[in-house]
């Protein structure tokens, strides 16, 4: 089906008309290298997985996957629904209402991205367990004595872990379904109003159909954001497919089971692709001029009470995914004010910004190689190349991160030997002795983050820009750095910081794959967190939201600009 | 067009300045006098026993942690590993490391006349330097008994009163191997049927987590390691977990019997350990009495020096009489402990 077309000036166009007499094999010759290079890791486990026996899965089939695969699926669905409806519902109200404190909402509700999963899951344990204040308040009020006197949900649930995960990630379909209602939403919205359309049913027939591709583009990230996850359903005891990934590697010693698993989850994740490409399916909505991304239609006022109903109910998911981990790591940091002159503090942090920065501009420069070989050449064979780079990011990091360095220390040895064979001289672990490699595995685990901002960004823009500009004697590069690159500077910098925030928050692969005295504040925590004395790590804690809050804020300031013009 | 290259100048720049810090942040981590140390211990943890080392010795130390996939690191680096001494916990890392080909033997007097041979491998592979208990932590209030066994915690009179975190941890993982050595595999299964329906909730958080359990009164007991009863009591700066400490007490398990379940935390050789003789200095020095006392004291672990004191936290729960089963059997039956965790259920908690 096609969703309404719009009246106005959106129109849809059916994709990028294929240029014809230019050679592309520049452009396929690049996607090719950098599809290998990002599929490295991938290709590292499967070929671990294929060499395994298989020995492992009687037990596997019969005690571990049905139960882990169902609680995965149940996990993934209530995140997918619980994110949809936070998102979608935010957005919704944030662009076409008016009510108090609404410019305030509309980039705070990005805050909760600056919040890593497994700081989520700690603070959630805490906030909601018994000696938490909310359980303490209660039994204040009520009179009541212990925890036998009356109910609580248990926050150590696959609904309690999918609330924590809900918190933290819904802020991507946010994100994504708002730029839509922004660009063209009202626009419809309006027209469709005017016609005598009531506001739930401009909202089911008009604007959710138009943001379909954009809200399954964050679904797509939320879902294999949940399914990398560790942090989180370890410490809430969630048995999904990755914790059981874990037990077979450390455990029964099995690399090749847990890479047989990791094989499973990457046969999810393809299905979740396949899955937005069809929702997606003949699905482009393209603003006819590039002015209109600026004009902005008024938005409705929602008067007293319900204005301020409005401020509540948007004001819950930011106390619930910012406010309960800033309050928890805020009452352990503030009895440990001295740690933010620690110069290990002061050093993690440097290091951070330094290699998240660097990661950024890596997987941007890479994002957009990609799309440029697709804009240019649609075969399957590179789309499928572009698809592929991307499934990344559902493995949990360990395990492209073990991927990675198994290839990575291959190719250093070989290198040494080579030197030492030819030049008389060793040149040790290039990659993996260095903070390369770290930053190689957070460009691969994070480029899905980046070729989906940039693309969901292209596709907005009208296709006749880059036709005008050919006709007019443009070369497609030209074309694309002339035209194309100035008119994605938005989408651009949400992908570099996209990117950002979540290198500094990144763990796992760069827990494996540091060098000595490498230390981020992701690392940091964990030191002490991993024994249990999250307290001593709070600082550096609240220091990675407090890092990734700075671009957080920024990426919300493009997106500001609705004011009523 | 102008804008756009200052844009791509600006942009270099930025990634130069990037870079220039990322290398500024690269320590030479093979310079001399250095000995580099692979560590599943927390920095912060052994950091005293680093600056003793250094001090006494004139040797730098270099850390890296690392959690999972340690061993595979090594072996992946090869023989261009910048790994001398190995640092993890848990018998079945130990011997994970050595199957693997990580390790190489040490064969050294000092070492050896220092630590027991019960707590070391007997090709030298690998050495246990400390040790800790696993035991059952029972509330003041609701539980009167003073002795207690493991295979009591399978008796239906505990029926939904028992906390413990994730059966695949892998300290929970060696305590049910040491059930499967001492009971064999379909009676070990049973107690684990026992355990599952006597617990309070879904097996979840850390150990200290258990404890918190109890002040709250969701359950009697939980099972968890001695030392994070001495971190809970001497928190200065939570002090709410000093009340969480207070309203339980430590029993050892089957004091009256076999005694109670032990694991170690210890050290290995890297294979091709660049630094060999510094590595072997500080092997020598985690041994001697110096060290261990300094484990004994910040970290609540028993030191396996014969002699060496616990620290007066420890000594506070009583006295702890070891399991004597040798620490191979152990780790022999881990994957099988593993592999019965999923088949009971155990991780689904008490509903299933």
């Amino acid at each position: 089906m096609t969703a309404h077309p719009a009246p106005t000036a959106p129109l849809r166009e059916r994709r990028f008309p294929r240029v014809r007499g230019e050679p592309h094999g520049a452009a396929r010759f690049t996607s090719l290298v950098i599809a290998s290079a990002v599929l490295l890791p991938i290709a590292t486990i499967l070929f671990i997985a294929l060499s395994g026996s298989g020995e492992a899965w009687p037990h596997l089939l019969r005690y571990v996957l049905p139960q882990s695969l169902g609680t995965t699926l149940l996990l993934l669905g209530l995140v997918a629904t619980g994110t949809a409806i936070t998102g979608v519902g935010a957005a919704w109200l944030v662009v076409g209402y008016d009510f108090p404190l609404r410019r305030l909402l509309s980039w705070a509700l990005v805050l909760p991205l600056a919040v890593p999963t497994y700081l989520a899951a700690y603070a959630f344990g805490e906030f909601f367990h018994y000696v938490g204040p909310l359980q303490t308040a209660l039994r204040a009020v009520f009179g009541f004595e212990s925890a036998r006197d009356y109910w609580f949900p248990d926050i150590r649930s696959t609904w309690g872990a999918a609330l924590v995960v809900t918190s933290v990630t819904f802020p991507y379909v946010y994100l994504t379904t708002r730029v839509v209602f922004l660009m063209q939403g009202r626009n419809i919205a309006d027209v469709a109003r005017t016609l005598g359309a009531r506001p739930a049913r401009v909202f089911f027939r008009i604007l959710l159909p138009v943001a379909r591709p954009a809200i399954v583009a964050g679904l797509a990230l939320v879902m294999m954001e949940t399914l990398n996850d560790i942090g989180a359903v370890e410490y809430l005891g969630v048995r999904t497919l990755t914790l059981s990934v874990y037990s077979t590697w450390l455990n029964r010693g099995s690399l090749e089971g847990a890479a047989q698993i990791a094989s499973v989850m990457l046969v999810i994740v393809f299905l979740l692709l396949t899955a937005e490409q069809w929702a997606r399916r003949k699905q482009r909505f393209h603003s006819a001029r590039g002015t209109q991304m600026h004009v902005r239609p008024p938005r409705l006022r929602l008067a007293g009470l319900k204005g301020w109903l409005a401020t509540g109910v948007l004001s819950l998911p930011i106390l619930s995914g910012f406010g309960v981990p800033l309050f928890v790591f805020g009452r352990y940091v503030s009895r440990r004010l001295y740690q933010f002159a620690d110069p290990q503090v002061l050093q993690a942090f440097l290091t951070s910004v330094a290699v998240a920065g660097v990661t950024a501009l890596a997987t941007v420069i890479i994002a957009l190689l990609l799309l440029n070989a697709m804009r240019l050449s649609r075969s399957a064979y590179t789309m499928g190349l572009v698809r592929l780079a991307s499934i990344g990011y559902a493995l949990p990091g360990t395990i492209l991160g073990l991927g990675l360095l198994l290839s990575l220390a291959a190719i250093d040895n070989a290198v040494d030997q080579a030197a030492r064979a030819y030049g008389g001289f060793s040149t040790g672990l290039l990659l993996t002795g260095t903070a390369a490699s770290i930053v190689i595995a957070c460009t691969i685990r994070f480029l899905a983050l980046a070729e989906s901002a940039i693309r969901s960004g292209l596709e907005k823009l009208p296709p006749n820009l880059d036709q005008a500009a050919r006709s007019l004697g443009k070369t497609a590069n030209q074309s694309a750095m002339a035209i194309l690159l100035p008119l994605l500077k938005p989408a651009i910098l949400t992908a570099a910081i996209l990117v950002f925030v979540d290198t500094v928050k990144e763990l796992s692969a760069t827990i494996l794959l540091r060098p000595f005295g490498f230390r981020t504040l992701a690392t940091h925590v964990y030191e002490n967190a991993s024994r249990g004395v999250v307290e001593d790590g709070a600082v550096a804690a609240l220091l990675i939201i407090a890092t990734a809050i700075v671009p957080v804020i920024l990426l919300s300031r493009p997106l500001m600009r609705d004011h009523n013009t | 067009m102008l804008t756009n290259k200052l844009i791509a100048a600006r942009t270099g720049l930025a990634a130069l300045v990037a870079a220039g810090t990322l290398a500024a942040t690269l320590p030479a981590a093979q310079a001399e006098g250095t000995v580099n140390i692979y560590s599943y211990r927390q920095p912060f943890l052994i950091e005293p026993l680093l600056d003793a080392f250094t001090e006494k010795t004139g040797i730098e130390t270099e850390v890296l942690f690392l959690d999972k996939g340690l061993e595979d690191r090594i072996a992946a680096e090869g023989s261009n590993s910048p790994a001398d001494v190995i640092l993890t916990v848990d018998i079945g890392r130990l011997m994970n490391a050595k199957e693997k080909g990580v390790t190489q033997s040490v064969e050294d007097e000092t070492v050896n006349s220092e630590i027991p041979s019960e707590f070391r491998d007997p090709e030298g592979h690998w050495f246990g330097v400390t040790t800790r208990g696993r035991v059952v932590y029972a509330s003041k209030e609701r539980v009167d008994q003073d002795t207690i066994t493991y295979e009591e915690l399978a008796d239906p009179k505990w029926k939904g009163k028992i906390c413990m975190r994730s059966g695949q941890h892998n300290y929970n993982i060696a305590l049910f191997a040491s059930m499967i050595a001492h009971h064999g595999e379909e009676k070990a299964e049973e107690w684990m049927k026992g355990l599952k329906a006597n617990l309070a909730r879904k097996p979840s958080g850390n150990d200290r987590a258990q404890a918190q359990a109890i002040y709250a009164g969701e359950c009697d007991l939980g099972i968890g390691n001695t030392y994070y009863v001495g971190l809970m009591i001497n928190n200065e700066k939570e002090p709410e977990q000093k009340d969480w400490a207070g309203a339980m007490k430590v029993l050892f398990p089957n004091s009256q019997d076999r005694g109670t379940h032990v694991n170690i935390s210890g050290m290995a050789m890297a294979k091709h350990a660049p630094n060999r003789e510094n590595a072997l200095e500080l092997m020598r020095f985690l041994g001697s009495a110096e060290a261990q006392s300094i484990y004994a004291e910040t970290n609540y672990e028993y030191p396996v020096l014969p002699g060496a004191e616990v620290s007066e936290t420890v000594q506070s729960f009583g006295e702890i009489k070891p399991d004597s089963l040798p620490l191979a059997d152990i780790a022999k039956n881990r994957k099988a402990a593993s592999e019965m965790v999923d088949r009971v259920g155990l991780d689904d908690g008490p509903a299933s």
